[in-house]
Order: C-alpha cells, then structure tokens, then sequence
C-alpha cells in the first residue's frame, strides 16, 4: 500500500482538502465573457461581409446581449477578488505573460466598443430614442461611421477574449486538467456556439436562424472533436493528467460531464438542428436554450474539476 | 546570489516544529501556514519505507505564479525569492491556480501569502525561522552561487530530487534521499 | 424504555456528592470574564484594511525561562513585543538540554498563554438549587476553605491522609507544604505509570537509576537499541538531536518496535517483534553475546557480579528458542548482537522511558541493563555517560514533622523495590477496604490530569468519590478539575518564577525560569499560591519569604550565580568537579549495589523474593476480532495537555486509529471513517475515532496517539476531537516488584454505529463522554 499524507495538519483554507478556491463566480465570468465573445465576433464578422440586413439579429439585436454580459461577467470576478480595494492595481501594469492581465486589458478594450456598437444602433430599435445631448448624437455619427474599423476591432479581440476565456485556465500547468493547449480553441468554439445559439433564438428570420443552426452544428462537431482530443491528449500524458481524465471517465466528474455537458449540451441538440434542417418542427428555444446550458455547464466543470486535480498528494 | 534550501529527509522526523516556527515568526494567522510537512509510506508490512519532508514554496527559478500575476504584485527579488507585496495584490487567486505545491494560500486579509524564506531574517545573517528551530537540523539554508554554503555543500555530497520537476518550474528546494 | 434506565442508573449515583462540573462559573464575575474573552478573540481577528498597513510588531525583549510542556525542560528566551505581548518562544543556545531549539510543543507555547479556555478565577463547587455548580470566589475564600477542610481532616484522621499528585516543577511547593502538614505522600505520575520500572531495574544492576535526562551519549554512539523508544515522536528535544547527529555519524541504529515507528524508519534494522514479547529478544541477544564471548571478558571480570549464572540462566534462550517468541528470524538477532557488539562499548541499548507495558518491566529494563553491562556502556564514549549537576541548597526553614505513617503503609509488604511513592497506588489506597485502617481523604491534584493520566479509570472515579477534599491546581479546565472541590488557576511557566532547574548532563548547568508577562486574569503563580494556603494552615515559619525572588536569589548566591546574572543569560554553566564524563579504561569502580559491583544476577531482587535473573513469560493474546490496543506520542503533543493549545491543535487536531490494511478490509473500514472501539471489558470509547488505514501498524493491534478525546467541554478546540487510549485500559498488569501499572494488555474490536449513551457510560459511572451527570440529574429533579 502506498500512503501519501500530510501530516502537519495543513489547512489552508481554500486549499485544503483540495482547492477550492474559485466558486461560480469565475466561470460565470468566463461563461459570460464567452458568450459576449461570441456574439460580437458574429456582429463584426457579418458586418464586415455586408450581411447586416439578411441577418439583422447577429448584427445588430443580439449585440445588445453582449454589452451588459461583459459588464456582469467583470461584476463577477470583481467579487472573486479577495482584496478588491486594489482592484485598480489590474490597470497599472501590463503582463504579457498573465492572461489575467490581458484578459483584464482586452475587457478594458471590447466592453466600451460593445456599447458604442449597440449604441450605434439603438435608435433602430427605439426609434423614438431621444440622445438628449448633442455631444450624444455626434458620438452617434461617429459610431456609424467608423462601423467597419469597429467591426474589425470586434472580430479581433472577440477572438482573443473567446480564447482567453480557455487560456486562462490553460496557462495553470500546476492544475493537470488544464494543462492543455486545447482550451483555448475549445473554449473559443464553445464561446463561439453559444454566441450562435443566442443569436438563433432572438432571430425571428427562418434563412437567419437556419444559418446559425448550420454555424452551430459545425462548432458542435469542432467541439466534439476537441474534446475526443482532449481526452487522448489527457489518457497519453503524465499520470497526473491520466488521473485527471479519469475524473471524467468514471470518477466524481463522470455523470455531470457526460449528462449536461456532452449529451444534454452538445448531442442532443445537435440532433435537434438536424432535425429542424431536415424540416422537422423544433421549437427553437430548446436546443438554444440547452446549447447555452452546456456552455455554462461546461465551464462550472472545468473550473470545478481542474481545481481538483493536483501534482502532488 | 539563489537562495535555497535543502532537506534531508533521512533526518527529517516530521516533528512540525519548522510549521509552528514559521507561524509564530511570520505571524501567519491560526489556521494557515506557510510550510507543511508531508510522510509518504511505501510497501507492505514489514518490508516499509516512509519519507518525511518539510515543505514550502520552492521559489522556483522558472516561476508560474510570477508570471500569471496579473499586477507585478508577485515578483522576484535578489537570490530568487518570489515574494508577494500585499498592497499590490488584488486576490484574483491567479497565482494559488498556478502553483503546482499549493504553497500559496489567500490571507484572511485578502491578499496571497506565503514563504519568504524569512528574508527579514536572512538579511540579518540569520537562518530562516523554520530552519534555525529544526530539533533534529536537517534543513540547510544558503546561496548555491556560493560552493561552500551549507546548502551547496549538501547538494554536492548527497543524491537528492526536486518535487514535481515535471511541472517545469525549477524549484529550489532540494530533499536529500 | 433505555433512556429510563440510564436515568435510573444515573440517579443511583446523584447520591454521590461529587458530581463532573462544567466550568461554567455562575454570578456575574462568569460574564464579564466570557466577555474579555470574546474581545481577546476579536483582536486576533484580521483587522482589514488597517491591520495589513500597520507594521509588524518588533521584538523588544527576552525573559529567560525552561519550557513546561514536557519534562525536559529546556531552557528558552521568551520574546515579547513592544506592547508587552509574548510573540514567541526561541531555546537558549547555551543550554545542553536544548541546545538553542525547541522541539514543536516548546514553540508553540505562546498558544498556552494565549488559549482563551485557560482557568481564570478560583472557583469552588457550590450547590445551588440542589445542583453541583463552580462558583467563582476569591482566593481567599478558596483557601479558606482548603485550609478548615485540610485542618478537619488532620484532626478526624491525621495530616498522612492527605496526599499530593503532582507533575510540574510548582509541584515543589506543596510537597513542601504537604511535608510541612505532616505528610510524605507526594506522587508523580512519572515514577509507577512511566520510568519506575527502568530506575528499580538499573539501580538493581548498576546501583544508579537512569534519571531524567537520560544520560545516553547518543551523539557519539556507534549503534543505538531503541526497544520501543519511539525518538522521533517522543520528541524529548536533546535525544532526539543527538540522534539526527548519529545518523549523520554513520550510526547503526537497530530499533525494536511491533509498529513501524518514525524511529524505525530511520534505522539499518527494524525487528517488527511481536508485541510484549521483547523479554525473549534481549535474553537470546544476551546468549548470543556470551556464546560467543562478544562482551569484553576483562572488564566483565573485574566489574560484576553474576556472570556464571547468567550464563547458565540463558544457555537455553538461543535465537531460535527467541523465533518462536518474537517471530523474529534467529539471524536477524544474530547479527543485530553482533552489530551491537562490534560497537562494543559505543552501544546504548535505550532504557525506555515510558517503560510500564506488560507487568513484568523492572525485568524487562534489568535484562536491558545485563545487556548493557554486558557491552560495556555503562559510563563509556558513546554508552552512557556520568551526567554531574549542581547542587542548589535548600533555602532554610524549620523541620517537618515527622509523619507516623507514609503511603507504603498502605500496601505491606508488596511492590517493596519501589523507590517512590505510587500514583496509581495512592489513588487505590483512596478507595476504602476493611483491611486498611485509614484512607485517603485530601487530594492535592497539581499540573496531573489524573482522569487521563492513571489507567482504569473506573478506580480513579471511585477513589474521588471517597475524597473529602479535592484541590486542582492547573491552568486549564481539565477533566481533572471537573471533579475538584476547589480549582486553583496557576498562571503558565511564562507568567511565574519557578525554582531554578538544576540537573544531570555533560556540563552541569542551572537554568532560570522568569515571566515574561503578568499573569493573566486572576491567576497566580505556584509557589504564591502553597505559600497563602501555608499561612492559612499556620505554616508561615515554613515560607518565609515575600516574593520567591528572595528564595532564587538566596540559592542562587551560594553556587556564585545571582538572580541579576541569570536574569541575563538564563542559563549558566559550570565545570565538572566530580571526575570525567566516562570511567577511564581500568578504572576500578564501586558501584552502589550490595556487592559493590554491576549486578548481573541481582542481590538485593533476590533478598526481596524476586527473581535474581530476568525470565520470559508469556503474556495474553488478543481474542479473534480483538485488536491490541498500542498508543504512543505524536511529536506535537504532550498527553492531554497540549490538544487544546490553539497552535499545536492546528497542527493535530485530533488522534487517528490506525488500522493495519487487511484488517481494514476485512472489516470493511475506510480512510476517514469514524468508528469507537470497545475493550475486553466492554467498555467503549468516549468518543469516535477516525481510522488511518496504514501499513505502519501490525495486524494485530491498532495505535492511538495517547492524550486526545477530551470529554470537558470547557476545551473549546479539543473537547471531543479524537479519543483516550486512557479509557480502554481497564487491565492494568501491576509489576509486583515496584508496582508500575502495565498499561499495554488492552485488546479492542471495532464498532462502527455509535453506542449508546448506556454503553458508554460504563465503567464510567460517573461522567460519560458528551453528557455530564448534571444534566442528568436535572432531568431526574423535574
Ligand atoms: N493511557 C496512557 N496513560 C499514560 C501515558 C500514556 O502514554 N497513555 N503516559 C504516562 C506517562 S509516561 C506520564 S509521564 C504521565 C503524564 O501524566 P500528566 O503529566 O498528568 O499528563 P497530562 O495529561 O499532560 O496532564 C498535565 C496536567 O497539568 C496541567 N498543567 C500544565 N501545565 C501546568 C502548569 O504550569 N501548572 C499547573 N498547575 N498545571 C499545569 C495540564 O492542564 C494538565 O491538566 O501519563 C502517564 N499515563
Ligand atoms: N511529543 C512528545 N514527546 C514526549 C512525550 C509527549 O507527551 N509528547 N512524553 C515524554 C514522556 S513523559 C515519556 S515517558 C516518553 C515516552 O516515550 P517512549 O519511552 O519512547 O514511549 P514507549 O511507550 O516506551 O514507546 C512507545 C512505542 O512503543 C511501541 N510498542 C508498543 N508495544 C510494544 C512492545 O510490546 N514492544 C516494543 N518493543 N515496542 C512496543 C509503540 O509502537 C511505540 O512506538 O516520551 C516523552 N516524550
Ligand atoms: S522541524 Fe525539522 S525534523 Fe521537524 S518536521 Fe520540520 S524539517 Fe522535519
Ligand atoms: S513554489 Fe509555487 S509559489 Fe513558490 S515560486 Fe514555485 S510556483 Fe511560485
Ligand atoms: S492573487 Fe495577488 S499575487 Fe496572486 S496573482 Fe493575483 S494579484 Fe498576483
Ligand atoms: S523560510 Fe521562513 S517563511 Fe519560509 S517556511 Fe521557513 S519560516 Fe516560513
Ligand atoms: S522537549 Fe520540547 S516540550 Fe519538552 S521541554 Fe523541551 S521544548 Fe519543551
Ligand atoms: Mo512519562
């Protein structure tokens, strides 16, 4: 028998028995800086490609989502900081080498553009909007004018936001599950397909939400893909990363991954757009609905097991 | 200058008196520490063997936790020591993810903490606290650019081994075996 | 239908006026004390964002002292800062007990100071409303009250009836008080359930007792034989450091131990004997060592007594007689003998300390003591060295009167090798017969958790029930002081002089303990307290002295030192005057024995009617399911006192049972889990235990560290954290040449539901684990 313990009676708390340092407030941040990824990098792209009347939703409605995501998802890791009085201490440096840094810059960046975007059109959503002040109306003009170098920002730091939501896990080598340069681009898709699936709900379009469907049927099969690699990746690695896996292959991890994440999250909505392509009648909220479900599912996990998994004891 | 410890942990006895050193030296509130001791037994009666070692952070050469600091408030000083500036550090938590010893842990103050190799002390010409109280002397302090530190002096004599060195991060600890 | 009966059970025993308080103080003084506390609490709360801006506090000054935590007393600065606080405790370098280290517990002192749950108030049991409650008083009620009961119990039955148990350096006072009263019966749990054995059985052998410290030259051995001595664990400091420096030596070290203890796993060899068989191991090693003419044949010539019939006595006991016994192989035990005699006379095989196991130990230490003799250590390099202390004379007061009788009287003509009095027997003397004329009736209980320090606990509760009085002095609300008449709170070691520490080891040194703080709250410190309470009895003649600075000063002034210089350097050292630290070769010695040299067959064993030579016997196995019950230390605890000491607690919170695999998995127990055990008698544990599932421990025991399981609930941090090995030994195997208590014949099996309140309650009739009787008796009354 091999015993391993620690025997000063180590309790720090949010560290002992195992970390447990980051609760939901984390990985509704990432969830919510994912989807706002998502949802912009749509916005842009079809602006950039001229789509902005065909799809109305993607370009312009769902934006308004994005805005107010980032703001809640910066709301939630405030609250995770434990010495918040210093909060301002993010914005006094740049670490290239921290991803919570330029996460926290890239923020900094999208979430004022994300409004000036919406902004932008508002008053196509509320014609009656009345700006009041002037200064209001020519920041309008302006917004309108610059549409195009905006949407290219967007789509830009879209990505890095949608990657940086994985890689901010990725980047802890010391938490085996997530050691995987496969987060990021996982992340980004899943960010990327329920930005889609958002985007296919408010759509009142058919040809717009048949476009989203097909868009999230690739991610889904992208996401899937990823994850089968990951979990190779994981079972040909280290022991620590085998056991890792095996949190999910059987362990503590088992049912909740495979029910709300893969099946739930993933399949059985797959399934359902197939079905609506096919041209059966499927409400649209349900597999919307549980593709945003699994991304929100899917981050809970990996923030949750990764913290779990550990080189040593 | 690389400051370092080594441990050996053929003499090591587990008695934890390096963790209560530290906690009354440090003013490391009850209920947390800075160093910890661990015993791994391996085999099947009678045929045993257990290793003790006294751990804490290994200020690492290749540090994970400075660089994932998203605010500079981790950060390298002379001889290596990665130390934390409490009024720099917003406890985003980043670090304690990304530190594969757990050695770091949220100060009920709000900002991270965790071993300094007792720099305030070392400045003195002192030993560290945990290693100047070890009952059976089994920890060695000093400069590895120095040959005949206590600590390069063991590591030259004795076979010893890094934790987790597959984490990569260079760690400067070294336990004697 | 149970709860009745345990109710009915219970009222049976509400006629019996001493009931197990709480402390929990009634009238007002209780709340503005609970109050203070909390604020205490509050303060070494985080503070925010001001607290991390406000400097650490800088070390302003050093008191000396010697720590109190266990008895090797070490002598050690204690720090405070510039508001006067204690911040931490640092040993002194120039003192050979310490050498400049503590050991865990000794650093972590300040917790003592520091832990809120400490005795505050004197306090006396009152009835109020027919219920048994402590009341605060002053300490002049309190010693009022001692000194009238103390009075009446002298003239109804004379001042030998009352008795003193005590374990701590105050306990100097009130033996002097008690001498001063009239009586000798003063005893330490140190002497019959610890290291009696070993000293009867050395003083039997080599005419001297082993002493504490141990005079082990471990730092410049060249083989250590730990039969049992779990260094490491037992963290007794300058053992333990002269150990670490062995093995960098290059040290053989051979360890004798059932369980694969933190020692064994630093040794060339481990024998995992069986248990309580170690008697046969040492004689087939002394067979060994004779068969083959390993001892050196000059000196044992020239220096003992015996030696034929010692010869003769283990012609028999050869290793493959001892394989059979020990289950250890023939030629393990012949080449550990030859390890040890190669070593010859640079060998220590170690007397133990805590050494009353199984009956026989005065034995068992003899024949550790013949093998000893036989390879020469007795005051060699690297044996045993011939410790010197100085001797501090006695501050002058009048004579003590004579006593008529003494605490032998109580047991004629048994345990008669017995150099000290017997904790264990004066507590059974307590218990009244028809045989004995007179009884005990007065306790002084001072700095001795009784309840969890004397085995069968069923007898220390019957003899406290027979008491008249009982007077706990301790710094904490112990289950001692729960049975207390009157609880007399001491300040700690580091709020209170303390006599000077003078004691035997390679350089004679003297040690001065000083406070580095005022007491807290209303306690006092030791000798204050004997002092008043002998000015209360009329004894004032006898402490003759103001503050017990005059005292320190005085003595400390005709060994050349002074109370000024000690305060300086705390610890003072001085030359050898009596010879050097080993016999020299050839050296013709008179050892203190009835021959007048070491005794392997010993005279004076066999004057009383005790075997002259040590001889194995057999000792019970556990029954199918049982499990025998091993307990030892951990190297952060000392017994009960320190689980509740908030630093140490945190680094052990609570005691493990640990189970050998197999065993584990034929019972089907987890890591973790929480299960009780109960003895061969039935009787349970107070409370659960979590299982450690471990290689370390053979499968036919389990292990518990001792001094857990704490069933006051006044020790806020330990109250019912673990369990007491004290309450599962109820076979107590008495050795019948000095009467040390065997504490190692315990079997128990595993329960993994909780018992019930009635299961626990027995063979502890009068307190069971989570409930006092008082609520009980509440229940009953309504
Ligand atoms: N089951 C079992 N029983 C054992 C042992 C065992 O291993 N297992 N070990 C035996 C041995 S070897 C020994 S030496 C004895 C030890 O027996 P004890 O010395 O009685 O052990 P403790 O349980 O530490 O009790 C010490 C008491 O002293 C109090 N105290 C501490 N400091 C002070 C002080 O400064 N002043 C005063 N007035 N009181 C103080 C504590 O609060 C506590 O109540 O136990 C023996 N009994
Ligand atoms: N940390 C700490 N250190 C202490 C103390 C403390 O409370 N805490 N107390 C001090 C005191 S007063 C004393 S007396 C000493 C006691 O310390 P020791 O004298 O070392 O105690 P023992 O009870 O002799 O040893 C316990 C060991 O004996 C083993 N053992 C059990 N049964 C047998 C057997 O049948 N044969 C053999 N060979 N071994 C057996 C156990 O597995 C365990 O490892 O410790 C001292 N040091
Ligand atoms: S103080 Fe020394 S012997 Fe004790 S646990 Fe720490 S390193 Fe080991
Ligand atoms: S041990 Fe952990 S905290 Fe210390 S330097 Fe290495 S990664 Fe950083
Ligand atoms: S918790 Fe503090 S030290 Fe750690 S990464 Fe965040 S800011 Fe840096
Ligand atoms: S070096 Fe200092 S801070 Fe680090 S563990 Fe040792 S005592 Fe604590
Ligand atoms: S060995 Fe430890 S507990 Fe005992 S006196 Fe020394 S420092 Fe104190
Ligand atoms: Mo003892």
């Amino acid at each position: 028998m091999n015993e391993e313990l620690i025997i000063s009676g180590r309790m720090n708390q949010g560290i002992d028995p195992y970390l447990h340092l980051w609760h939901w407030p984390i990985p509704l941040y990432l969830f919510l800086g994912g989807l706002a990824a998502g949802l912009l990098f749509f916005a842009g792209l079809y602006y950039i490609l001229g789509k902005e009347k065909e799809l109305p939703t993607a370009v312009k409605w769902a934006s308004f989502l994005a805005a107010p995501a980032l703001v809640i998802g910066l709301f939630f890791l405030f609250i995770d900081l434990k010495n918040k009085l210093f909060f301002w201490q993010l914005y006094t440096t740049i670490r290239i080498t921290s991803p919570m840094s330029w996460g926290a810059w890239t923020l900094m960046l999208i979430t004022p553009l994300a409004f000036i975007w919406s902004a932008s059109y508002l008053r196509e959503l509320v014609p009656n909007w009345d700006w009041r002040l002037k200064i209001l109306y020519d920041f309008e003009r302006l917004a309108i004018k610059f549409r195009k170098h905006i949407a290219w920002a967007l789509v830009f730091l879209a990505v890095i936001l949608g990657i940086y939501t994985g890689i901010l896990l990725s980047a802890f080598n010391a938490r085996p599950l997530w050691n995987t340069s496969l987060l990021g681009p996982l992340f980004l898709t899943s960010g990327l397909s329920t930005g889609a699936a958002t985007i296919m709900w408010m759509s009142k379009d058919h040809a717009e939400r048949m476009l989203f469907s097909k868009i999230d049927l690739i991610l889904i099969g992208v996401e899937l893909f990823f994850i089968i690699h990951l979990f190779m990746g994981f079972l040909a690695s280290t022991e620590v990363q085998i056991n890792a896996a095996y949190l999910f292959l059987g362990g503590e991890f088992t049912v909740s991954f495979w029910v709300f994440v893969i099946l739930l999250g993933l399949i059985f909505p797959a399934i359902l757009e197939i079905l609506e392509l096919r041209g059966f009648k499927v409400p649209v909220a349900i597999p919307a609905g549980l593709i945003i479900f699994g991304g929100l599912m899917f981050r809970l996990i990996m923030v949750e097991a990764g913290q779990v998994t550990r080189y040593l004891y | 200058m690389r400051y370092a410890m080594a441990i050996d942990t053929k003499k090591c006895v587990g008695c934890s008196d390096c963790v209560v050193a530290c906690q009354v030296e440090n003013n490391v509130p009850v209920g947390y520490c800075r160093d910890w001791v661990t015993e791994t037994v391996d085999g099947t009666y009678p045929s045993l063997e257990i290793e003790i070692r006294s751990e804490r952070c290994n200020h690492c050469d290749n540090a994970p936790c400075v660089r994932c600091c998203p605010t500079g408030a981790s950060h390298i000083v002379e001889g290596g020591v990665v130390l934390v500036t409490p009024n720099k550090c917003i406890g985003c938590g980043a670090c304690i993810q990304s530190c594969p010893y757990d050695a770091r842990y949220s100060h009920p103050d709000g900002h991270v903490d965790k071993c300094t190799f007792c720099l305030h002390r070392v400045k003195k010409g002192q030993d560290p606290a945990c290693v100047s109280v070890c009952p059976t002397k089994c920890m060695y302090f000093g400069d590895l650019d120095n040959p005949n530190s206590d600590v390069s002096k063991m590591i030259a004599k004795r076979k010893y081994k890094t934790l987790a060195p597959e984490a990569g991060t260079k760690p400067q600890i070294f336990y004697l075996i | 239908m149970e709860s009745c009966t345990l109710l009915n059970i219970k009222y049976k025993h509400m006629k019996t006026r001493r009931d197990f308080i709480k402390i929990s103080a009634v009238g007002t003084g209780g709340l503005a004390i609970g109050l203070s506390s909390v604020k205490i609490a509050q303060a070494n709360e985080g503070g925010g964002l001001f607290k991390k801006l406000e400097k650490k506090p800088i070390v302003q000054n050093r008191y000396p002292t010697y720590c109190e935590i266990c008895f090797w007393k070490c002598a050690a600065w204690t720090y405070t800062n510039q508001k006067g606080e204690l911040v931490k405790i640092i040993g002194n370098d120039d003192d050979p007990h310490c050498n400049g280290r503590l050991c865990p517990r000794g650093t972590g002192g300040v917790g003592m100071y520091n832990d809120e749950d400490r005795l505050k108030t004197p306090l006396m049991r009152k009835e109020v409303n027919g219920k048994q409650v402590f009341e605060e008083v002053s300490w002049d009620e309190a010693l009022d009250y001692i000194a009238e009961k103390l009075q009446g119990i002298a003239k109804e039955h004379g001042p030998e009836c009352v008795a003193l148990f005590s374990h701590g350096s105050g306990g100097k006072y009130f033996g002097h008080l008690l001498k001063a009263f009239g009586s000798e019966n003063i005893a330490a749990p140190s002497y019959a359930q610890c290291r009696g054995p070993r000293e009867v059985g050395f003083i039997a052998t080599f005419g001297a007792a082993v002493g504490s410290p141990e005079p082990t030259d471990i730092r410049d051995t060249e083989c250590l034989v730990l039969i049992g001595s779990h260094l490491g664990e037992n963290m007794h400091n300058g053992q333990v450091q002269e150990m670490s420096a062995a093995i960098d030596k290059g040290a053989t070290i051979i360890t004798v131990d059932p369980r694969y203890s933190t020692a064994a796993s630093k040794s060339k060899h481990w024998l995992p004997i069986k248990p309580a068989t170690d008697m046969a191991l040492l004689l087939a090693w002394i067979n060994v060592i004779i068969e083959n003419e390993w001892y050196n044949k000059e000196y044992i010539e020239k220096n003992t007594y015996g030696f034929k019939q010692l010869k003769q006595h283990v012609k028999q006991m050869t290793p493959e007689w001892a394989y059979g016994i020990t289950t250890i192989e023939p030629d393990v035990i012949r080449k550990t003998a030859k390890e040890m005699a190669k070593a010859s006379p640079a060998v220590i095989v170690h007397p133990g300390r805590h050494v009353t196991w199984y009956g026989d130990d005065t034995q068992r230490t003899r024949a550790i003591a013949i093998l000893n003799a036989l390879l020469g250590s007795w005051g060699s390099r690297g044996g045993f060295f011939l410790p010197e202390s100085i001797h501090l004379p006695k501050y002058p007061s009048p004579k003590y009167p004579k006593p008529t009788k003494s605490w032998r009287d109580a047991f004629p003509g048994k345990f008669k090798l017995a150099e000290l009095a017997l904790a264990s027997g004066i507590c059974d003397a307590t218990v009244p017969t028809t045989e004995r004329d007179c009884s005990f009736k007065g306790w002084l209980v001072y700095g001795t958790n009784l309840i969890e320090t004397l085995p069968n606990q069923e007898q220390t509760y019957k003899a406290i029930q027979s008491l008249d009085l009982l007077v706990a002095i301790d710094t904490m609300p112990m289950e001692i002081t729960g049975y207390a008449d009157v609880i007399l709170p001491e300040c700690t070691y580091l709020e209170r002089y303390d006599d000077i520490r003078t004691s035997g080891t390679r350089t004679p040194s003297i040690a001065l303990r000083m406070p580095a703080a005022e007491p807290k709250y209303d306690s006092k410190p030791g000798w204050w307290i004997a002092k008043e309470l002998g000015k209360k009895l009329g004894l004032e003649a006898y402490f003759n002295y103001e503050d017990y600075t005059e005292v320190l000063d005085w003595q400390l002034k005709q060994v050349g030192s002074s109370l000024e210089e000690m305060k300086k350097i705390g610890v003072k050292k001085f030359k050898r005057e009596y010879g050097g630290l080993y016999y020299y070769k050839g050296e013709s010695i008179e050892f203190n024995t009835n021959t007048g040299k070491i005794e392997l067959y010993s005279t004076s064993m066999q004057d009383e009617g005790y075997d002259p030579l040590p001889s194995y016997t057999p000792h019970p196995e556990p029954p199918g399911g049982y499990y025998r019950l091993n307990y030892g230390r951990a190297p952060m605890h000392s017994f009960s006192r320190t689980t509740n000491n908030p630093l140490l607690f945190d680094l052990m919170e609570e005691n493990n049972i640990w189970v050998n695999p197999k065993i584990a998995n034929e019972w089907g127990l987890k890591n973790g889990q929480e299960i009780w055990l109960k003895n061969q008698d039935g009787i349970v544990s107070n409370f659960p235990g979590k299982v450690r599932v471990t290689e370390r421990i053979r499968w036919d025991s389990v292990f518990v560290v001792h001094g857990f399981g704490h069933s006051n609930k006044k020790l806020t941090r330990s109250y019912g954290r673990g369990l007491s090995d004290q309450k599962l030994i109820t076979n107590v195997m008495i050795d019948p040449i000095m009467g040390g208590t065997g504490m190692r014949g315990n079997f128990v099996t595993f329960l993994t539901e909780e018992p019930t309140e009635l299961e626990k309650a027995k063979g502890n009739p009068y307190l069971d684990g989570k409930q006092s009787i008082m609520n009980v008796g509440k229940e009953v009354k309504s």
